[in-house]
């Protein structure tokens, strides 16, 4: 079985290592600093580990079930912020109808 | 009891990601592939339970040696090093 | 409910309310936490590279127990995954990967860079480490093993770069100025200083 064949078969979007399609990208090694929402993310992602209500499995997991197309369009914390909201949701830590609701509010 | 250094194993050629909601640590282009423990890093819970809240018991961590040109012909890397769990490991093969 | 599609910044105000709102989280904690956070940048693991250059002690402890010899300078290590230290020598390269997600040895590196998060990096470093470590201008000699680590999962990798030539008699502080980011993780190496003719 060459690499190619093992690619894509089965494998999911995140885990991207060696992956063909990918080989020549160019890397962007500028520093590209975190903005307030970035740093924001981060400190509330500690915060609810801290709290015990979500691991960084969970938040993982949560990542990795963003569909592919949304995956590569979204930038790193705007990926955690929706595994968190989506976790919070799914272990009835907030409420989803009220959720939805202050979402649709404009 | 933990698997000594040099000790060969394979990574299962399992893919449960086909078949449901899952998590897991071993990356897609270990699987089913040769390598070489280098050493137990110790013991720590499983994230596959981890990342869904149940109980998560204590598995065994080794750092697993591959031959990068194994697992990619066109590998320019000399040594590829990756955490993998007990239960993702056959020994011997 | 489909939250791909909202606004990544209201969904944060919307989540940080309510949790504010049922004494979850209060965004006191938010604001202590970011200050925290943004104390840990790689001015520590250079200090400890530093260290680890002009004591043999330390820079065995380091590469036998890196939390062990963070905590040891000073850095809380409590409760955060173990840091695993990567020792490069001449002719021995290390170059530290996540291709899951973007583990990162955080306590001693700070945030992770842009780059390390990229779909570049994490795809292309454990096929093509010299092509990628090319992008820095990196080039190792063709007879220096190069050694992939992809952090997959409970451990936290840094790479303890090699002392470059012409700096026997420095001081902690000015060798630990030598050591960059990149160097910490593998895809630059330390710049000695420029050699006066």
């Amino acid at each position: 079985m060459d690499a190619e064949t093992s690619d894509d078969e089965h494998r999911a979007h995140h885990d991207m290592g060696g992956v063909s399609r990918y080989q020549c990208l160019p890397v962007d090694p500028e520093p590209h600093g975190l903005t307030e929402f970035d740093r924001e993310v981060d400190a509330l992602r500690q915060m609810l580990s801290a709290k015990g209500l979500m691991s960084v499995d969970e938040l993982r997991r949560g990542i990795e079930a963003i569909p592919a197309g949304d995956y590569d369009r979204l930038g790193y914390y705007e990926r955690w912020i929706r595994s968190i909201a989506a976790t919070l949701v799914r272990k009835g830590v907030i409420e989803q109808r009220e959720l939805k609701d202050r979402l649709a509010e404009r | 009891m933990s698997l000594p250094p040099g000790t060969p194993v394979r990574v299962k050629d399992d893919w449960p990601e086909a078949r449901g909601p899952v998590h897991i640590r071993t990356p897609h282009y270990v699987r089913g592939r040769r390598g070489e423990v280098v050493r137990h890093l110790g013991d720590f819970p499983n994230p596959e339970d981890l990342a869904f809240a149940r109980p998560a018991p204590e598995r065994a961590l080794y750092h697993v040696a591959f031959r990068p040109t194994d697992l990619f012909p066109d590998a320019t890397g000399d040594d590829l090093v990756i955490e993998i769990f007990e239960h993702w490991l056959e020994v011997g093969a | 409910m489909n939250l791909v599609q909202v606004d990544s910044a209201r969904l944060l105000a919307i989540v940080t309310d309510m949790l504010a709102e049922q004494g979850i989280v209060s965004r006191a904690e938010i604001a202590e936490r970011m200050e925290i956070t943004d104390r840990a940048s790689p001015e520590l693991g250079a200090r400890m590279v530093a260290k680890a250059w002009r004591e043999p002690e330390f820079r065995a402890l380091m590469v036998a127990d890196g939390s062990a010899a963070a905590e040891s300078v000073g850095i809380r290590m409590r409760g955060l995954p173990p840091l695993g230290v990567l020792e490069n020598r001449p002719g021995h390269h290390h170059v530290v990967v996540c291709t899951l997600c973007s583990c990162y040895p955080r306590a001693v590196l700070g945030y992770p860079p842009f780059w390390f998060k990229s779909t570049a990096y994490r795809a292309r470093t454990v096929r093509d480490p010299r092509g990628v470590l090319a992008e820095w201008g990196t080039a190792l000699p063709a007879d220096t093993k190069v050694t992939v680590v992809d952090s997959t999962a409970d451990y936290r990798w840094m790479v303890l770069p090699t002392r470059p030539e012409g700096t026997q008699d420095w001081s902690e502080e000015d060798l630990a100025a030598l050591v960059r980011e990149g160097d910490m993780i593998g895809v630059t190496v330390p710049r000695g200083p420029a050699i006066s003719c």
